[in-house]
């Protein structure tokens, strides 16, 4: 047997594989396919106060491996989840947490205050790096002012877990981790997708409605990996690696590289399965390589073994 | 109800046009029931071009034999890769998706409206309709007699109409242009094809009061409802086409 299990703050995880938010769902729709228990935490839906409708259709179009999104934040807002949502994840054994968003502060704010008395949600990413939304979203993550601004106001009402969701549309990575780490977040996660777009060259229109949209999938890992890299360099809190791991090679490259954990995202739209097979095809590296525990990897390519 | 992920091995690859084959799929363990507007998730591996899976409605189901057919439109990448599948040949897929046409009250006139890919679903529910006694009338629209595909299938279970746009055969023009529509009795129509003949159709059912829910094609990445990338605008707000849908009640359509 080997260990897989790690904390970030107080709270444990079973292992490092974690579903990203809006490629889940709410972990429910998962069910048919895999035990959520299984994981080590899943990050549910894009949450905003208010309900949201997010944009309009066409909001994907697929890429060369990989694809681009707008959907927006489509939610139903905090009281909807709060009354017919909390009750069928409150009960499951892993780390039930939300992504948190705002168009405001206040509304970034109020939301953590409401999340802070839900006690079966341990923790929350603050996702101040979406692509897909006039206000707010991405806005606040590229700047680090108001990066600083958000993370800090957040960290005062709210005394769970605290992730900040990173960008990867910024020039320096290692400024929006160590602002993170200097507010007060107990781990950052990165990336968020990457600002792209594509155009429908027969219709002579962009392929999505928005124009523009968030890139994912393995087309974007080359730079995750390198974000994650230089972020967990930067930062002595755990680096979450996401962007584009499709299977178990994917995600040791960015424990490798310094992460402390992973998130599954665009891969469960093609494998519902692949969190199962990253968590297999890691213990099978460690029983290979003769280790019993996978911190042993976190950023060992910065140590000379 | 349940949903599968299962290696489905490819039986026979018929071409049945120069734009159409029918994949004849075995799945390893007995077939889950299946309703038709169903659909499947495919997995298309070996290019970059083909990411995501492809959503396909179910074409035909045979219990017995644990076989599901779906009738393809070379579109794209994808289905050019498909086209290419030999027996033998695994396919990945996930199944059953979405939620199936409704049953109709006994005794109801039925008309199926269908054009291009669209057909799909619609063999798979006339053949469910007859077998319960309901013997609809089907509309099928092609752009020539040489593009037509499956209309003798199709007569198997109900009178076939059919429309080209050049008049090679059957009324000449659009399915919507069929005096079957446009002043046939009928009290249910179930509709599947190309975006604007199904807005057409609906806007006639609807003007003519007449129950219409239309298959909707909306780009899909994930099927299972985890993305929110397939919505329609609805009465009901944006929902997912491939959970909520993809056949849809026309009048909580907003087109």
């Amino acid at each position: 047997m080997v260990n897989l299990s790690f904390k970030i703050g107080n709270l444990n995880f079973k292992n490092p594989v974690i579903t990203a938010s809006g490629t889940c769902g709410y972990g429910i729709e998962l069910e048919d396919f895999i035990s959520l228990e299984k994981l080590g935490g899943i990050i549910v839906k894009g949450m905003t106060l208010k309900p949201r409708e997010g944009n309009p259709y066409p909001r994907m179009v697929e890429t060369p491996s990989g694809m681009l999104n707008s959907v927006g934040l489509q939610n139903p807002g905090i009281d909807y989840f709060e009354k017919n949502i909390y009750p069928k994840l409150s009960g499951l054994d892993t780390n039930i947490m939300i992504n948190v968003n705002g168009s405001t502060i206040d509304e970034y704010v109020e939301l953590a205050q409401r999340i802070n008395n839900l006690k079966k949600i341990p923790a929350i990413e603050l996702n101040i790096s979406c692509p897909n939304v006039k206000m707010g979203g991405m806005a606040f993550g590229t700047n680090p002012v108001s990066a600083r601004e958000v993370i800090k106001s957040v960290r005062n009402v709210y005394s769970g877990i605290l992730i900040v969701k990173l960008s990867p549309n910024v020039t320096s990575i290692e400024e929006f981790a160590r602002i993170a780490e200097e507010e007060g977040a107990d781990a950052v996660s990165l990336v968020n997708t990457l600002l792209g777009m594509a155009i429908d060259v027969k219709k002579m229109k962009p392929s999505l409605s928005t124009v523009t949209g968030g890139l994912s999938g393995p087309a974007i890992k080359p730079v995750a990996l390198r974000m994650v890299w230089q972020a967990a360099k930067a930062v002595n809190i755990p680096v979450i690696g996401i962007g584009g791991i499709m299977n178990s090679n994917d995600a040791l490259e960015f424990i490798m590289a310094g992460a402390t954990a992973i998130q599954v995202g665009t891969a469960l739209f093609i494998d519902p399965l692949t969190p199962y097979k990253i968590i297999s095809g890691i213990e099978q590296f460690l029983e290979e390589k003769g280790f019993t525990d996978y911190s042993i990897l976190i950023g060992c390519i910065n140590k000379n073994f | 109800m349940a949903k599968l992920i299962r290696d489905f091995k490819v039986l026979s690859n018929n071409r049945i046009s120069q734009d159409y084959f029918i994949l004849e799929l075995m799945s390893p363990d007995p077939l889950l029931k299946i309703m038709p507007g169903q659909f499947i998730q495919v997995r298309i591996d070996g290019s970059r071009e083909t990411f995501l899976r492809r959503p396909f409605s179910v074409h035909d189901a045979d219990y017995e034999r644990n076989i599901i057919k779906i009738l393809v439109q070379i579109a794209g990448k994808g289905t050019e890769t498909m086209s290419k599948l030999i027996p033998g040949e695994l396919l990945n897929i996930i199944y059953p998706l979405g939620k199936p046409f409704s049953e109709p009250d006994s005794g109801e006139k039925i008309l199926l409206a269908g054009g291009g890919s669209g057909i799909a679903p619609l063999l798979f529910l006339a053949k469910h309709l007859s077998q319960q006694k309901i013997n609809p009338d089907i509309l099928l629209g092609f752009k020539n007699k040489d593009k037509i595909i499956e209309n003798e299938e199709f007569a198997n279970y109900g009178r076939v109409y059919v429309t080209t746009e050049d008049g090679s055969l059957g009324i000449k023009g659009m399915v919507t242009q069929h005096p079957v529509l446009l002043e046939g009795k009928y009290d249910r129509i179930y509709c599947c094809g190309p975006e604007a003949m199904m807005k057409e159709v609906t806007s006639l059912a609807k003007s003519r009061n007449i129950f219409c829910e239309v298959s909707l094609e909306n780009l899909m990445a994930c099927g299972i409802g985890i993305c929110l990338c397939c919505i329609v605008k609805t009465t009901r707000g944006n929902i997912c086409t491939c959970t909520e849908g993809p056949v849809l009640n026309a009048n909580e359509l907003i087109w």
